[in-house]
């Protein structure tokens, strides 16, 4: 629509990873192959907030053809930490401990109230932007429990740091998640009825695409890897979609330039080295065996929920009920069951500056992501 | 809004909060003349008939941290907030301005004169003058380093509005987008990325001079995208006119260092303040020649139309990303960092 070339060509629209007449091509190819099923959409689940905001970013939900659903799954680390953990975090706060978190976990509310309104309540809570940042403010002096949440990728990062020697009184009370096992429990969540999986690029990084090998044999469904730009989003939804009208589940990887097979070996001998995998409850999920990333015992000294085991004891007691439980769908929105718009209190009584669920907090929650960028307006239905 | 509420930072940031405080609270009584624009009306600045002309004024405080930062400081943007303004209704020529300065008690005189050598030379480009002003000490710790609340008025043959876009319009900017908010988040948060991260601050109304004489009537329409960003300039535009906005994001001109900066920490470059860009709505058969006038003048080289008016979704600003469509939102001003 315009007369000249753009002035500024800016760096991935030159690497091709944007561009559109590709992006056409690939959504004419998607209409193509899903023709035969408008009645009944082809259904890929993504496991990863920053795929809903990939998405969201780029307007392909208005673009999508009909024969093909994409829904969300459980890929928001914040939304997914269970209220008992922030209720820990909350009970080491107000026992006078410094604690650190990343700031979309600040606002989210546990059974008595967030880290946010320990911290209007006189507690000590500080945003970090990492972990590492989180072990420079601790000391001797001043102890310090960073409240790590976050995916495998997240974890790495805390592993590194509790490898490299941290100060005294750095403590982390770990919620960290680990995304394959929980694609094991929603496969078999007969409400979603998923296809086929496509699986976070960054994750993947790190643990390598062939992770999901056993996972295709056992349910027989595709997993694609995908990245975060608009043309890795719709070469993963077209890997899926052949596959599953041709009937040969199997692995792609759609984000060659970053992820192998193999994966960041060195990444993962850190990880697995500081963290074993334990069950436990993802929010608005279920129990999710190996789902939780656990310190080793090695690093009990640096274990918030060993170190300070005698706060958190005092604290314990019966969890509060979060007040508002009952009319939030954050949890089937995140097993894919429901979208923002079948949540009576989407952009209503929720909106990012006065959220009721960990969904519209987080700048990865689906809900605050539809928010953010205008909403669920049916553009698709207004062609042109 | 009840009286219990309390005041948070989102009622400051350019978006829906702020104007539901100021048409709640400050715009509460205020009532729609014919011959003035004032509160009621929310535009960038009031008016007054004057005869056959009209006196535009305007006033604005300026509170920014950190006071220097690359591309500028809180006085060259103390001068081109209110100069915009000003301009923006069409009145390009300011005849003077007045400053208040609050400042805080332990502040450095050498600061203070920096500041005063930056007003001088933001007032030279703009052509005007400060000529009067008031200064205000407080205790330390009262008010953060320095507050500069500047009025400004001058006369505007024809006032132009922020409501008078059509279907069929175009909508110009004037130059790249994002620079001002980025530049300041970066020096404030030491966040490096390649390349020069500054602001654009800078007084307009010589830029929109030149486009008012080249459009004449056709310039239907004009704003400055600050607090708020393009985003919440267009959809006031679009609610107040009655007409959708379609945004072509390939036409966006961001420069490389911000894209990357606003990619890394998750901000939309539509959401961030500019301090020296406009947003112009023209009459398609002018748009050529506006946009000359503008590239002619060494503040508008890069301008480009972004967008078109249409009637469908009035009141909505659509973004075409050229790979599917989506509904551009308002900030609401609470842009928390990413974890994953």
């Amino acid at each position: 629509m315009t007369e000249s070339a753009p002035p500024h060509r800016d760096t991935p629209e030159r690497l091709e990873f944007r561009d559109r007449a590709r992006g056409r091509a690939l959504l004419d190819a998607l209409a193509r192959w899903t023709e035969d099923r408008v009645d009944d959409p082809v259904s890929i689940m993504h496991v990863c907030g920053s795929h809903e905001q990939a998405i969201a970013r780029f307007g392909l939900r208005a673009v999508l053809p009909p024969g093909l659903r994409v829904i969300t799954g459980p890929g928001c680390p914040v939304c997914v930490t269970d209220a008992p953990e922030i209720d820990e975090a909350v009970a080491l706060a107000e026992a006078g401990l410094r604690v650190a978190t990343y700031g979309d976990m600040l606002r989210v509310p546990g059974s008595r109230g967030s880290l946010a309104d320990a911290r209007a309540a006189g507690a000590r809570v500080e945003v970090v932007y990492s972990v590492a940042q989180a072990a420079e403010l601790a000391s001797g002096d001043a102890p310090l429990v960073f409240f790590a949440t976050g995916f495998e990728t997240t974890a790495v990062a805390t592993a590194a740091v509790l490898l490299r020697d941290p100060p005294e009184g750095f403590s982390v009370l770990s919620a960290h998640k680990y995304i394959p096992p929980v694609m094991e429990i929603v496969a078999e969540m007969p409400a979603t009825r998923v296809e086929g999986f496509l699986a976070a690029g960054h994750a993947a990084s790190i643990t390598g695409w062939g992770v999901f090998e056993p996972f295709v044999g056992r349910h027989g469904l595709p997993v694609a890897i995908g990245g975060f730009e608009p043309l890795d989003l719709l070469a993963g939804f077209a890997a899926l979609v052949e596959r599953i009208r041709t009937g040969r589940p199997g692995v792609d990887n759609c984000f060659p330039r970053m992820v192998t097979r193999e994966g960041n070996r060195r990444a993962q001998a850190q990880l697995w080295r500081v963290f074993e995998p334990a069950g436990g409850v993802w929010r608005g999920i279920t129990r999710v065996p190996n789902g939780n990333l656990r310190l080793r015992e090695r690093f009990s000294p640096f274990d918030a929920r060993r170190c300070h085991a005698a706060l958190l004891e005092r604290a314990g007691g019966a969890p509060g009920t979060p007040t508002r439980a009952g009319e939030c769908r954050c949890g089937d929105i995140m097993a894919g069951i429901a979208t923002p718009l079948d949540c009576a209190l989407y952009g209503s009584t929720c909106t990012p500056a006065l959220p009721v669920g960990a969904c519209m907090v987080s700048s990865e929650g689906t809900c605050r992501i539809w928010h953010e960028y205008g909403g669920a307006h049916p553009l698709a239905e207004q062609a042109g | 809004m009840s009286g219990d509420e309390r005041i948070g930072l989102r009622h400051g940031a350019g978006g829906p909060a702020m104007r539901e405080l100021v048409q709640r609270v400050f715009a509460r009584n205020a009532v729609s003349r014919e011959d003035a624009i004032g509160l009621a009306d929310l535009d960038d600045a009031a008016a007054l008939r004057v005869g056959d002309r009209w006196l535009v004024y305007t006033t604005d405080s300026h509170v920014v941290k950190p006071l220097f930062f690359p591309g500028g400081d809180i006085g060259r943007l103390a001068v081109s907030g209110t100069v915009n303004d000003l301009a923006v209704m069409g009145a390009t020529a300011p005849l003077g301005l007045a400053c208040a300065v609050v400042v805080e008690e332990g502040f450095e005189t050498g600061q203070l004169l920096r500041i005063q050598a930056s007003i001088e030379a933001a007032c030279g480009e703009a052509g005007t003058r400060v000529q009067t002003g008031d200064t205000k000490v407080m205790g330390r710790g009262e008010v953060d380093g320095v507050v500069i609340t500047t009025t400004g008025f001058g006369f505007a043959e024809r006032l132009v509005r922020d409501d008078g876009l059509r279907p069929g319009d175009d909508i110009l900017v004037t130059g790249s987008l994002g620079d001002h908010g980025l530049a300041v988040l970066a020096s404030r948060s030491d966040l490096r990325v390649e390349g020069d991260l500054r602001s654009d601050v800078a007084p307009l109304n010589g830029l929109l001079a030149t486009a008012l004489r080249a459009g004449g009537d056709a310039v239907a329409a004009m704003k400055d995208p600050t607090r708020g960003g393009v985003a919440s300039a267009l959809h006031e535009m679009a609610v107040k006119s009655g007409v959708g906005v379609v945004l072509d994001e390939a036409s966006l001109p961001v420069r490389p260092p911000v894209r990357a900066l606003s990619e890394l920490v998750g901000i939309d470059v539509l959401h961030v303040a500019n301090e020296g860009k406009a947003l112009i709505g023209v009459r398609p058969a002018e748009t050529k020649r506006v946009l000359e006038a503008l590239r002619a003048h060494p503040l508008g080289r890069e301008a480009r139309r972004i967008g078109t008016c249409c009637e469908e979704r009035p009141g909505r600003v659509v973004l075409d990303t050229g790979f599917g469509r989506r509904l551009v939102s308002e900030s609401d001003g609470e842009l928390l960092p990413r974890i994953c």
